[in-house]
């Protein structure tokens, strides 16, 4: 049992909030100039992050608001409460090296999505970015 | 008005409250049975008035509103009012308004209307919410003992104060928690939780009814 500490009503056990998934998807400024894939990877793909994470939640049972909390995925360690619309904190020093170390994607047996459906460097997909370049295919040929 | 009501208005009156069924109105036998007199009672309050408001109370509307209640509460936990209405903070912009049966508009008051009115246009809501929960008054010096069972809050004097009130969880469900004196809570159970809460206070009350075990 999580116990999560609302910004409105302090401290209160898990089961009064409802998970509200990744946050900091930014709602595309032009959504009719997106492809059919680009709106796809707007609505459902999301970060699969092993390590701190940034995700929203509600209040469900008490005061009914949203927040923005880090947390790590696999501790439940919970780094920053946050307001709805508020950039995304900066942790300290030896809790962001303890993070990095753990989302190191060269690491091995480390998954982080950073292909065509990732947003580990730019989160929401911000309509006319250009979506992330898939890596040149190696050609077996001349090998 | 009540004291300038037509008997026409009389008689409608009387027949919206001989229409009316409480949500727990089933359990009253119950509720007297199993209560045990100086230590631990449960009763049904039915149909109070209830109005839920969404409204920001720094805006002028808020000043409007909060002229008919008696104020609009800052904080998790503020009730205000002094009387029969009060006023419990449910969230940054939303309140609901308590008060006895008398005070509703179809019983000869006039609060949800008096409340609509001072809203205007302005942003923000008055719902009339008087059938959405019941109110149970669990009472004496093992109330406390019986809800800490079940609450993951920290009921102690210390912390929770009378005169506050919060929404939280009683036996996995939602209910507002209103501590009205220092052995006496009121809850606010949705009316399709009330049979399933009432039995589990029943329930939960009923050791106390035996000598202690030393
Ligand atoms: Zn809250």
């Amino acid at each position: 049992m999580l116990l999560i500490s609302c910004p409105n009503c302090g401290p209160r056990d898990e089961t009064e909030f409802h998970y509200g998934g990744q946050a900091h998807v930014a709602y595309p400024e032009s959504p009719n100039d997106l492809t059919d894939r680009e709106w796809a990877e707007y609505l459902f793909y999301r970060e699969n992050t092993k390590g701190t994470f940034a995700e929203r939640w509600v209040h469900s049972t008490g005061c009914r608001q949203w927040f923005n909390m880090l947390r790590d995925t696999v501790t439940y360690e919970i780094h920053s409460i946050y307001g709805m619309g508020q950039p995304r904190p900066e942790l300290q020093a030896s809790a962001a090296s303890a993070g990095a170390s753990k989302s190191d994607p060269t690491q091995p047996g480390e998954f982080t999505q950073s292909g065509d459906f990732g947003q580990a460097s730019a989160p929401g997909l911000a309509p006319g970015a250009t979506a992330p370049t898939a890596t040149t295919p190696i050609s077996s040929e001349g090998v | 008005m009540a004291e300038t009501a037509t008997p026409a208005e009389t008689a409608h009156v009387d027949r919206v409250r001989g229409a009316r069924r409480s949500p727990a109105e089933h359990l009253a036998d119950a509720f007297t049975s199993g209560s045990v007199p100086g230590t631990v009672t449960l009763t049904e309050i039915p149909y109070q008035a209830m109005v839920g408001l969404r409204v920001d109370r720094t805006s002028d509307a808020g000043a409007r509103v909060a002229s008919v209640t008696g104020g609009l509460p800052a904080a998790c936990g503020d009730v205000t009012g002094t009387g029969s209405v009060n006023t419990l903070w449910l969230g940054p912009t939303e309140f609901m308004v308590v008060a006895p049966e008398e005070a509703h508009d179809s019983l000869g008051g006039s609060l949800v209307s008096d409340l609509t009115t001072a809203l205007g246009n302005d942003a923000g809501q008055v719902v009339d919410l008087s059938a959405n929960r019941t109110t149970f008054e669990l009472s004496g010096s093992h109330a406390r003992a019986v809800l800490e069972k079940t609450c993951a809050l920290d009921l102690h004097p210390r912390v929770f104060k009378a005169g506050t009130a919060v929404s939280t969880e009683l036996a996995h469900i939602p209910v507002m928690l209103w501590k009205t004196s220092d052995e006496t809570y009121r809850i606010f159970p949705r009316a399709s939780f009330a049979d399933f809460l009432g039995r589990w206070l029943l329930d939960a009350m009923r050791e106390y009814a035996s000598p202690e075990v030393p």
